[in-house]
């Protein structure tokens, strides 16, 4: 039998029993757009990581205490002589940018917010690409004389401000009184994280208000990307000399990236899995509705083998059927599904991207699932025989 | 006149739970090319567990069945389902008609499994239904025809295929006595003008006084196997 002649008489049996095939075909629909949703999800998280890294740009080496291993966190033993040690090997101060984070409530008036509150060389905003919306950003003399100035970020300048200009107003940083100097431009949510959730103020006035001589972590810009590994090693070799205690790593861009990236793969293989639970209960229902198909036409294959089907012919007839359930089901859950995804995109903050490749890997295994669960159903239809088959009521 | 079918001490037995029935207890009989055999008996004498033997719906336990050449014992089942699509045609009491599908279409079915085109498979079976006399009902569903034309219609997609043998189980079973005579008469017409083997299986001493050829069964055994002088036959009407 032909594969246009086993997909007519699909199409009749399936026609036949409409209620049946929508209701199996729905089961398919939702298992089919959930895969897709969800791994909408994962590339559009995946896409906005990559956004990020490419905005900062590839030449910045990152310097952070310790090792890089999950565990124990390790506390800071690098100073402001550590980071003019570093500008010295880096042989450009201005490219080397360091910051002493601390979460901190923040007040103006009766307006107030807890929120991280950064310690930060004059030069953090060009070493990390930031841009100011209003007023202007930390100079060399406010870190020089640890003046208490202040730049906010977008959503700290809203709870305080409201769409008010906060430029020169006071606030107070843990009960301190600053000047705001400006505010950043808004950078909007990454992976959840509110990232205009900060106040900059200069590193010096940082660590005496924090009570500190510490800084977290470093960051530097290099000029050259080819040299990045060596000089990541020679900024590693100067801080281990000047402290032989301790441990230091430098990662960049492109490790962090590279790490983020397996991580969003897990995370979108669990969803994915997670969706494909569904599908895969969808594929059940299709084999149970196959197997009620096949009891009853149990009559109709007794009389097809009589004139001559092979066991071949009409296994092929039944798993077209399956193989159009679940077809019909993949074509509709794609539309579904990418409808799905437009609301996910408009009514939350997770990001989302639909590719090709998830619109062909839905369909693709909504039609296994179609050869898969019908094999079973197509089988037992196949080595009916056909004597007692036509004596079936 | 050469062996369509040859059945050769052919036996049949069934296993209901512990126990094995046995419905065919060594039978042997040869289905000539234009024979006109009716199998009569109670019920329960083996009659319709011969018929699929002979149309290699089913495999004797014991002995052999050989369809033109082939032993049903031996060959698989996708060679057994090449003999029945190419030697044998089936006509049912019930007549097994899709009913969804046009007389049309009924009678092509087939041709589909032997890879006939549609155009072509369309072509046949609508000079089948003209020879069985419904050219003008062919694209009737069959819950549109007459009981007597759905089995005309059965009878034309067992003869579709031009097969040796058309061997039908009851065919008047659901009839009325007029549709009934009416569809002896085509069977009869198409046995001699065309050559086609028939074997019927029937409870009506009417329907078996018209053949040629008469098997009388028993207790899954043939019981007398004679040949009738058919010019002697009764012909009037078939029942009362």
């Amino acid at each position: 039998m032909r594969i246009g002649e086993a997909a007519r008489v699909a199409v009749g049996a399936l026609v036949a029993a409409r209620l049946r095939t929508g209701l199996t075909v729905l089961g398919v629909m939702i298992g089919v757009s959930s895969v897709m949703v969800l791994i909408a999800i994962g590339d559009g998280t995946r896409r906005e990581v990559a956004g990020r890294v490419d905005q900062l740009g590839s030449n910045l080496l990152l310097v952070v205490p310790g090792k890089l291993e999950i565990g124990m966190p390790t506390v800071s033993r690098m100073q402001l002589s550590d980071v003019e040690a570093v500008a010295r090997v880096v042989g450009d101060p201005k490219r080397v940018a360091a910051s002493v984070a601390s979460g901190e409530m923040v007040q103006a008036g009766t307006a107030k917010t807890f929120t991280t509150v950064a310690g930060v060389l004059e030069n953090n905003r060009t070493v990390l690409v930031r841009d100011i919306a209003r007023g202007g950003y930390l100079s060399r003399t406010d870190v020089d004389s640890a003046r208490r100035v202040a730049v906010l970020g977008a959503t700290v300048a809203r709870v305080l401000y409201g769409d008010a200009d906060p430029v020169g107003r006071q606030i107070t940083v843990a009960g301190v009184r600053f000047r705001v100097a400006g505010v950043f431009a808004p950078l909007g949510q990454s992976l959840g994280v509110d990232r205009d959730d900060e106040v900059h103020i200069p590193l010096t006035t940082a660590q005496r208000l924090f009570a500190t001589t510490r800084v977290d972590g470093l960051a530097v810009r290099a000029d050259d990307p080819a040299g990045m590994a060596a000089l990541g090693d020679r900024i590693v070799a100067e801080l281990a000399e000047r402290h032989p205690d301790s441990a230091f790593s430098v990662v960049t861009q492109d490790q962090i990236l590279s790490v983020l990236g397996d991580i969003l793969d897990v995370l979108t293989g669990v969803l994915g899995a997670t969706a494909g639970i569904s599908l895969l209960v969808s594929g059940v229902g299709v084999a149970n509705i196959m197997l009620v198909s096949v009891r009853e036409r149990t009559r109709e294959i007794g009389l097809r083998k009589a004139v001559g089907a092979r066991p071949a012919d009409i296994a092929a007839q039944f798993l077209a059927e399956a193989v159009l359930l679940t077809s019909v089901g993949g074509v509709l859950g794609i539309a579904l599904g990418a409808a799905a995804t437009v609301a996910v995109e408009r009514l939350t903050p997770l990001p989302t991207l639909l590719t090709g490749w998830c619109i062909a890997l839905s369909f693709g295994v909504a039609a296994a699932v179609g050869i898969i669960f019908g094999v079973l159903p197509a089988l037992r239809a196949a080595r009916l025989d056909p004597a007692p088959a036509l004596r079936t009521e | 006149m050469t062996a369509a079918i040859e059945v050769r001490q052919a036996a049949r037995t069934y296993r209901v739970g512990q126990t094995e029935v046995a419905a065919l207890r060594g039978v042997s009989l040869t289905v000539r090319r234009g024979d006109h055999i009716a199998v009569v008996g109670p019920s329960g004498s083996g009659k319709s567990t011969l018929l699929q033997l002979l149309g290699g719906l089913d495999r004797p336990t014991a002995g052999s069945v050989v369809i033109d050449g082939h032993d049903t014992t031996t060959v698989g089942e996708a060679e057994l389902a090449r003999i029945r699509n190419r030697v044998v045609g089936f006509v049912f009491q019930g007549f097994h008609l899709q009913p969804r599908t046009s007389a049309l279409d009924n009678v092509a079915l087939p041709l589909v499994y032997r890879g006939v085109r549609r155009a072509e498979r369309r072509r046949r079976a609508a000079e089948l239904l003209d020879r069985v006399g419904l050219g003008a009902r062919a694209r009737h569903l069959p819950g549109q025809l007459s009981g007597g034309e759905q089995q005309r219609v059965a009878i034309a997609r067992a003869l579709v295929t031009e097969p040796a043998v058309l061997l039908a189980d009851e065919p008047t079973g659901n009839l009325d006595s007029a549709s009934g005579g009416h569809l002896l008469d085509l069977l009869e017409q198409l046995n001699a003008e065309h050559g086609v083997a028939l074997a019927v299986v029937t409870h009506d001493h009417d329907v078996a006084a018209r053949a040629r050829r008469r098997i009388v069964m028993r207790d899954g055994r043939i019981i007398t196997d004679t040949e009738h002088d058919i010019t002697a036959a009764p012909t009037g009407p078939a029942r009362a």
